[in-house]
């Protein structure tokens, strides 16, 4: 499955946009704390979870035994420059030539 | 909980199609950092130790720091405060990881930013640079192209 995909099937479902909702208010939660605001059993949340972290929407950080669960908005920020951020004309003139001075660069 | 250190804790991951010494390289070279920080490059030399400033395209000084750590290409941190907005350079030093590791053909770059006390404006200041950040980088590395140009 693509990443899109992956994204777009992550974001499908309300359980995990409330997850998504949760970290967004607080990050850096446990599954315990998350779960104590949702009305699922654990292994549900869990499953949840780990459906988000393979779509990149979730990070996850080990703070010695403690897994905590952070937000990572990288990859909406790639879905909001594929269908929107094109209409920010000044800056896309900024980038054009931007593009122009890029071209035949790779190192 | 307003004391929790993972409150100023923020984390961004990508995956870059590129090799690690290449990524390290856009990350650390004023050329490619212009090209994806609209316009914006670092100084340093990257060597533990070393100082380290976020330089404007018109040449104002960003923000100013340390490196602490540089691990090229596997991990750099950084000290880094804010010196051109007072309210958040009052807020003191905050700590920024960037950690690369290889991953089935890409790079997964995690960029890991907080901040020892509670700052608000701190959050607002790197929360929404960083995602545009990282997302041009990723395109710019991907496509040599930023990502608007398409």
């Amino acid at each position: 499955m693509s990443e899109a995909d992956l994204l777009f099937k992550a974001l499908a479902d309300p359980s995990r946009r409330k997850l998504l909702d949760l970290l967004y208010a607080h990050d850096g939660r446990t599954l315990g704390q998350l779960c104590a605001h949702l009305s699922m059993t654990r292994q549900a949340v869990t499953q949840h979870l780990a459906l988000l972290e393979g779509a990149n929407l979730v990070a996850v950080v080990w703070r010695g035994r403690e897994k905590l669960h952070f937000l990572n908005p990288v990859p909406l920020q790639q879905v909001y420059e594929r269908w929107i951020r094109k209409f920010e004309r000044p800056r896309l003139a900024a980038l054009d030539a931007l593009k122009k001075g890029l071209e035949g660069d790779e190192p | 909980m307003s004391t929790d250190p993972e409150r100023n804790t923020y984390v961004y991951v990508t995956y870059i199609r590129t090799t690690p010494e290449r990524l390290w390289e856009a990350l650390t070279s004023a050329d490619w950092m212009r090209k994806y920080w609209f316009g914006i490059h670092a100084e340093s030399t990257f060597t533990a130790g070393a100082p380290w400033k976020l330089v404007f395209a018109d040449g104002r000084t960003a923000d100013t720091g340390e490196v602490l750590e540089a691990d090229p290409p596997r991990r750099l941190v950084l000290k880094w405060r804010n010196e051109f907005r007072e309210e958040l350079k009052a807020e003191g030093y905050s700590r920024c990881v960037m950690e690369l590791v290889p991953e089935a053909g890409a790079v997964r770059l995690t960029i890991t930013h907080s901040i020892a006390r509670p700052g608000v404006r701190f959050v607002e200041a790197i929360s929404g640079g960083w995602p545009k950040v990282i997302s041009n980088l990723k395109s710019l590395l991907e496509t040599g192209q930023a990502a608007l140009s398409g």
